[in-house]
């Protein structure tokens, strides 16, 4: 089957289970194509079944449920008002913007999902409703920004819609009468234990997500055999879940032969998308066959046992002490200093009037946004007036509140830092002092996790930079991907300046402070775009860091090289960095690095 | 929320996952051990196994019409309520079966504490408390999923309650104070962001889990769900007896762990084994010996020993290590490594 005649399969697959298949992830850029499956989606359903649209900043009351405040006041007693999810039981919830959905709703969703029942305790109000519903995520990623794993892993099917022929319509496979005839059947589809076996042997061999996942094939392969009108899954049925199911999601591939280069396996690690749109992880459909599966499994495990830390790791050790500690936190004091020239609100360390993060305060409702009323304060607010608003007077025993006594909690958030390392891995830099580069980010990247900042890690050598990991906590993954690096080629530096300088850019967007460090030899010899030449390599690297700068990014330049040069001062002053040339390990150094250790490993 | 209505997987369905298992048993032994953390992959049954572990646990006396379900048996522990109805008389009992109180994310504060009852305030102008969450765990367990994703300041609060047993509250013109002795249970996946240090030396034990990687395990569990979808009543019914007899070992445990006796050897085996590990304070050291006499208490031993210390060190030790963020060859190796020097010289 071709992608389109997939999708619409999809579309088909879903609308006979929407709670048990969980959901589909919708990646595309254009409109039409969108509408096109979502129409599809709306065609198959049954007429009954409620699908509703959410947007990604729901607020969680919007979500759950709380208190519906305009009616309690009217009721005087506390009235509690379902959330979109609650309503949608049975039905199907259009998430927009999926890839902008922060980690906490996204956990609130999931909490759904898992329970088939929405429990709220907010503001007074206890509830617990049945919610046994799909969910179609629209994800409208371009860039670095994901929809959460967490409830990807709760989908079953990831679609790409990118790249579809806009003027022919999708393929009508199913009617709403076969959809309705599904559902019927569905429940007593039966399938058979190798099937099961097969379709687990299948996810494990892909690295196909977690347990979940498999359970959703499981689920896929009986929806589809209801939707063909058999109670019972066939082979088929089996391929063609395992393929809807796990190729998107296929992180690697069973390979023939082992002993294949590790340290490239790991550089490859791709997230869930971009392996979907690898051609090359859609497995050939013979993969499934339950044999070949089940040695493609042991293979990919014997894979995974040596990726034990290998010689990198002990240079590694040795080396990242060779910059002093602290370096993080100081240049964090000079973010704080500089707050007041920088965009309001938002280099600050703090960011208040979100609804998250430490009450800071009580402060009157100024607009009727989404806020969060704070009833006891509002209630407070009124009390003193009754009498003068004739609380008495009617004798009814009523409280008598005005708009003007609303209040709301204000709320303070530690705003989050996102630390960028951009590390030269280039010929010039691997030569010298590539090992040490990585131990020193190494050392960074723990004063990072003391503090609970998002990392992201750009490398550039060759032709141009990538970004080797998109911004995480997970400094066990910073480290595994910055220990597979490999060194060698020219040095981009404009194309790494100006990748960070996106990176800074979207996280600003989201409200996060970015900080970058710049670890190279500054010695530019690839231009913007990608032809070599050291003098306009230079003067392209220049021009990055002027734009870079004007984003007030602060940012630090560690000059690599063995004899710091003023091509890389020059580059950092562009940038407004601090400069920082790498020290060797003299004795004065050595003090430090001995200091360093020690409070870093307590002895 | 407990979801009574629910039917939930059985906990002696649970395929593998033996330590969180162990840790989870243990906890509802001896509820002193401190509560239980699971951190682990996506989909490994974090959740099933906790709501699992609810449905398994044998009912309890309360005091009728008590809102935070006093023990009869404990008059120390009671409420003010309960020990003003004692006063006038004789205390009603009745058989409940034991709150597990799941903390949704997007709880809002008063719902955790308690606050002003809205109803009564603002219809006849009267000030009561109505209880929230930590009085419906009371005598019970506390499961928060996602608890790295939970507002910190609630997590505080948590903890605090946790460690106190009892919940202060001071807001909205109302003060009092409710017993609030709960097993704290807390989950979530590390992707989504580390727990902070000083929190997850609060749980007495923490486990780890990771999705199985053989597949014979995976298509069990993958068997197990699907089977318990497609016929909830006649799984659970299948699964009857090896829960009963589980529920029956908790219970005689529970019994048996206030007079298992600790053989010196024992204790200077875990003294030696903390400070081999280089664990700071007696925390550690008092999670292990009662995790260990727990553990002792469910295999129907006579006394503690070695043997069980080994089997629960790392639950009880590997969050307490001076953390080395980058070591990534992991406590569990260096707790393992510990064990072999200080509890086979």
């Amino acid at each position: 089957m071709n992608p389109p005649e997939d999708a619409a399969r999809t579309a088909a697959l879903f609308a006979v289970d929407p709670a048990g298949l969980g959901g589909v992830c919708l990646h595309s850029l254009v409109q039409p194509a969108r509408h096109q499956w979502l129409e599809m989606l709306r065609d198959l359903l049954p007429p009954a079944v409620p699908v509703r649209r959410i947007p990604f900043n729901i607020s969680d009351g919007g979500l759950l449920g709380g208190l519906d405040l305009s009616a309690t006041l009217e009721a005087h007693r506390p009235i509690a008002q379902r959330g979109a999810l609650a309503a949608t039981d049975g039905g199907v919830v259009i998430l927009c913007m999926a890839e902008r959905l922060s980690a906490h709703t996204a956990a609130c969703l999931n909490a759904v999902l898992d329970l088939g029942a929405v429990s709220t305790q907010r503001e007074g109000v206890s509830i617990c409703d049945q919610a046994r519903l799909g969910v179609v995520a629209q994800d409208e990623s371009m860039d670095e920004e994901r929809v959460p794993a967490s409830l990807l892993d709760r989908l079953a099917f990831l679609v790409d819609l990118n790249g579809f022929d806009l003027r022919t319509p999708l393929p009508l496979l199913h009617d709403r009468a076969e959809v309705e005839d599904a559902r019927r059947l569905l429940p007593h589809v039966q399938i058979g234990n190798d099937l099961i076996e097969a379709l687990c042997g299948t996810g494990l061999a892909l690295g196909a997500g977690s347990l979940r996942v498999s359970l959703l094939a499981v689920r896929s392969a009986r929806a589809l055999a209801a939707l063909e009108g058999r109670g019972c899954v066939s082979t088929d049925d089996a391929v063609e879940a395992a393929r809807l199911v796990f190729a998107p999601r296929a992180t690697r591939v069973p390979q023939p032969a082992p002993g294949e280069e590790r340290n490239e396996g790991s550089q490859t690690e791709t997230p869930p998308h971009a392996a979907g749109e690898d051609p090359a992880a859609t497995p050939p459909p013979s993969a499934k066959e339950h044999g070949e599966s089940e040695a493609g499994a042991r293979e990919s495990e014997a894979g995974a046992r040596e990726q034990s830390p290998g010689p990198d790791d002990v240079i590694l050790e040795a080396t990242q002490a060779a910059i002093p500690g602290g370096l993080l936190t100081r240049l964090r004091g000079e973010v704080a200093a500089r707050g007041g020239s920088g965009v309001p609100g938002r280099t600050g360390a703090l960011r208040s009037g979100g609804r998250r993060g430490r009450p800071a305060g009580i402060q009157i409702a100024a607009s009727r946004g989404h806020v969060r009323l704070n009833l006891m304060a509002t209630l407070r607010a009124a009390a003193p007036w009754q009498r003068l608003r004739g609380r008495s007077a009617a004798g009814n025993g009523r409280v008598v509140i005005r708009p003007g006594d609303f209040r709301i909690t204000r709320y303070q958030q530690r705003s989050q830092t996102l630390t960028i390392f951009a590390v030269d891995a280039s010929g010039s830099s691997a030569l010298h002092r590539l090992a040490e580069a990585k131990g020193a980010v190494e050392m960074l990247l723990a004063e990072c996790y003391v503090r609970r900042d998002l990392v992201a890690v750009i490398t550039f050598r060759g032709r141009r930079a990538e970004l080797l990991l998109p911004p995480t906590r997970s400094l066990v993954r910073a480290k595994r991907n910055l220990a597979g690096l490999p060194g060698g080629g020219g040095t981009p530096l404009a194309s790494a300046i100006d990748c960070a300088a996106l990176l800074g850019s979207q996280a600003l967007r989201r409200g996060e402070t970015p900080l970058l460090v710049m670890l190279t030899d500054g010695r530019a010899n690839v231009t913007l775009a990608g032809t070599g030449g050291r003098e306009a390599a230079h003067a392209d690297a220049l021009q990055a860091a002027r734009r870079l700068q004007r984003l007030r990014i602060t940012a630090l330049f560690i000059d690599t090289s063995p004899v710091p040069g003023a091509q890389a001062a020059a580059i950092a002053a562009a940038m407004g960095a601090k400069y920082l040339p790498l020290p060797f390990a003299d004795a004065r150094v050595l003090s430090h690095v001995v200091s360093a250790a020690s409070v870093r490993s307590g002895h | 929320m407990q979801s009574a209505a629910q039917t939930v997987f059985p906990f002696s369905a649970i395929v593998g996952q033996e330590e969180m298992k162990l840790a989870l048993i243990c906890a509802a032994i001896d509820p002193s051990i401190g509560g239980v953390l699971v951190f682990g992959d996506r989909g490994t049954g974090k959740s099933t196994a906790i709501r699992a572990l609810a449905a398994l646990l044998p009912p309890m006396r309360a005091v009728v019409g008590c809102r935070y379900a006093c023990d009869p048996a404990e008059p120390d522990a009671w409420c003010v309520e309960c020990r003003e109805r004692a006063a006038g008389g004789t205390l009603k009992q009745r058989t409940i079966p034991v709150p597990v109180v799941d903390m949704p994310l997007g709880v809002t504060e008063d719902r955790v504490v308690g606050a002003l009852d809205l109803e009564r305030a603002l219809s006849q102008g009267v000030k009561a408390f109505e209880p929230g969450l930590l009085a419906r765990a009371n005598r019970g367990f506390l499961y928060i999923d996602e608890v790295n994703l939970l507002e910190d300041h609630l997590v505080d609060l948590l903890i605090d309650v946790a460690a106190s047993g009892e919940n202060l509250v001071e807001r909205e013109g109302l003060s009092l104070r409710h017993p609030a002795r709960f097993v704290l249970i807390g989950s979530g996946n590390p992707e989504e962001g580390e727990l902070r240090p000083q929190l997850l030396d609060r749980f007495g034990l923490s486990v780890e889990i990771k999705t199985p990687d053989q597949l014979a395990e995976r298509v069990e569990v993958v068997k197990r769900r699907d089977e318990f979808e497609r016929g909830k009543a006649l799984f659970v019914g299948k699964w009857k007896k090896p829960d009963a007899l589980l529920r029956r070992r908790i219970v005689a445990a529970r019994k048996r762990v206030q007079d298992m006796s600790t053989p010196d050897d024992v204790l200077e085996s875990a003294a030696r084994l903390c400070m081999q590990l280089g664990t700071d304070g007696l925390r550690a050291e008092l999670t292990l010996i009662r995790a260990a006499r727990a553990l002792a208490s469910f295999d129907q031993a006579e006394a503690v020993a070695i043997e069980h210390l080994r089997r629960i060190a790392a639950p009880a030790l590997r969050h307490r290590l001076r953390r080395d963020p980058l070591d990534e060859s992991g406590s569990a190796a260096r707790i393992e490594r510990a064990v072999r020097e200080a509890l086979e010289a």
